[in-house]
């Protein structure tokens, strides 16, 4: 598996780490309650396919990265930076 | 049909014509009074002790594949009760006993090897922690040695003790660990519990899970809809997708591990060993293949294989630990889809919907529980309360906070375990 850095070009995998569902991205209010703070921190959809998922360039440019991929195959469909996405 | 040494001899002398089917291959009913999703070792070991410690054998498991195609036949085989936290430490103590009378219980041969499992640790700090999980474990009524340098080098004199890049200072013994024979686990408890009546549905996918008033009333499969009062979900690997039929969500990401074996070699690993410093554990099967594995992949996965940098972690610290085996080739890899929960521990548990259980989040450590895990469940699903082993292992821990199992002490959050 090889990731397509936005910023650097297509690199080994070992230059990225992995953090989990891009959803940490949505985080709830302070006040949204513990509801929704035990979704937010506990529960997650596991694709068994498409997923969307944070990865860190720790060893190469520093981006947070969102890559939709698919879980059973390991194909990548896309790199996009967390910061392009905060942008729009 | 009972398996004996005299069985075994007469079929021999008669041309093993006697030999029959380990199990029936029944067509589903249209009603059970409990049906088990899922037909590897937990579900069919739930099966069997339902049977067996409950009297009750209206019971279905259906599983998609065939009958223990799942992450029985996917693990690296290793049987331990070495844990620290109370809840963990009751749930595999009790599973050790389990297997220590497993092949007289269903009359089948596990081939359960109890030949040692050494912890190695290679600093003061880990020989310190090595000596509070040993003393744990004496408290739980298990065993466990602390081996010192010198003791350990004439136990396991093929390790680099002289040159190694962590210096290795001693061993956590455990006498009681060892190995068993994988697909034979699934396959007694699957004969166990059709020879009690349960029937073992294969290639029966569930497609749906019924609820009514807040009440499981049945399931829809691939061979038409089945009636059931109650309905466990024992299906490790796909447990989130199963779930989600339930309209639930659950603590629990799925991950790849992987696992490796080579060639047979002439025996000279006789324990199950595991490297402090870095993730492996090998052992010997007796074919004489090394078995050996180490850390997840680290990526959500159901692929059932990784990717080259798991493996080159995993070489690697075969190679500092004990460059002896570097010429042995790798025969075939595979990767097992790990059911990850936030804090590294199990989940046993009824859900909010009445009628309607849940097994879960084995993370790397299914193996092992198979005995104790069908046997909580069978409790829970019998009389509605968590047998006293199990009672610990609760799905709502995440929301509380109360109760969490976090054994490696880094948080109850996902990508720490």
């Amino acid at each position: 598996m090889r990731l397509t850095c936005p910023n650097c070009g297509e690199r080994d995998i070992r230059e990225f780490t992995y953090q989990g569902a891009a959803s940490m991205l949505d985080r709830p209010d302070p006040e949204a309650g513990p509801e929704a703070w035990h979704a937010y921190l506990h529960l997650r959809d596991n694709p068994a396919g498409v997923t969307r998922d944070l990865w860190h360039h720790g060893c190469g440019c520093g981006a947070w990265l969102v890559v939709t991929r698919d879980t059973v195959t390991h194909a990548v469909h896309a790199v996009e930076l967390v910061e392009a996405r905060d942008a729009g | 049909m009972r398996f004996s040494g005299w069985r075994v001899l007469k079929e021999g002398l008669t041309g093993n014509k006697g030999w029959s089917p380990h199990w029936r291959n029944p067509d589903p009913k249209t009603e059970y009074d409990i049906v088990i999703i899922g037909g590897g070792g937990h579900g069919l070991a739930t099966a069997f002790y339902l049977a067996k410690e409950h009297g009750l054998t209206n019971v279905a498991v259906l599983e998609k594949g065939y009958l223990g195609g799942g992450n029985v036949g996917r693990n690296t085989t290793i049987v331990r009760a070495n844990y620290y936290l109370p809840g963990n430490s009751e749930f595999y103590s009790h599973s050790m006993k389990l297997w220590e009378g497993l092949e007289q219980e269903l009359n089948y041969n596990v081939m359960h090897s109890q030949r040692g499992i050494i912890n190695l640790f290679h600093s003061d700090g880990q020989r310190d922690a090595a000596v509070r999980r040993g003393n744990a474990m004496r408290n739980q009524g298990d065993d466990a040695h602390l081996l010192g340098r010198d003791e350990l080098r004439k136990m396991l004199p093929y390790l680099d003790f002289d040159t190694a890049r962590f210096p290795i200072y001693g061993g956590l013994y455990h006498p009681r660990g060892g190995t068993a024979r994988h697909d034979a686990v699934a396959w007694g408890y699957a004969r166990g519990a059709d020879e009690r009546g349960v029937d073992l549905i294969q290639n029966c996918e569930v497609t749906g899970i019924d609820i009514s008033n807040g009440q499981v009333t049945g399931v829809q499969t691939t061979r038409g809809a089945i009636r059931a009062k109650k309905v466990a979900m024992v299906a490790a690997g796909r447990s989130s997708q199963v779930a989600e039929m339930a309209g639930m969500r659950l603590p629990i990401e799925s991950h790849i591990l992987q696992a490796y074996v080579t060639e047979g070699l002439k025996p000279f690993i006789d324990h199950v060993v595991t490297f402090g410093m870095s993730h492996f554990y090998i052992s010997q099967s007796d074919k004489g293949g090394l078995v050996f594995g180490g850390d997840l992949d680290f990526y959500a996965s159901y692929a059932a294989r990784g990717n080259l940098p798991g493996k080159e972690q995993v070489m690697e610290a075969a190679m500092t630990l004990m460059p002896a085996i570097g010429k042995a080739r790798v025969l075939r890899s595979w990767g097992g889809i790990m059911d990850m929960s936030p804090d590294g521990s199990p989940i046993i548990d009824h859900t909010h919907i009445g009628g309607l259980y849940l097994n879960t989040g084995w993370c790397y450590g299914g193996f092992k529980a198979v005995p104790a895990s069908g046997f909580a469940l069978a409790h829970l699903i019998a009389t509605d309360r968590p047998h006293a082993s199990a009672e610990k292992l609760r799905l709502d821990r995440f929301e509380t906070g109360y109760g969490l199992l976090d054994e490696e002490g880094t948080g109850a959050q996902h990508n720490l375990h």
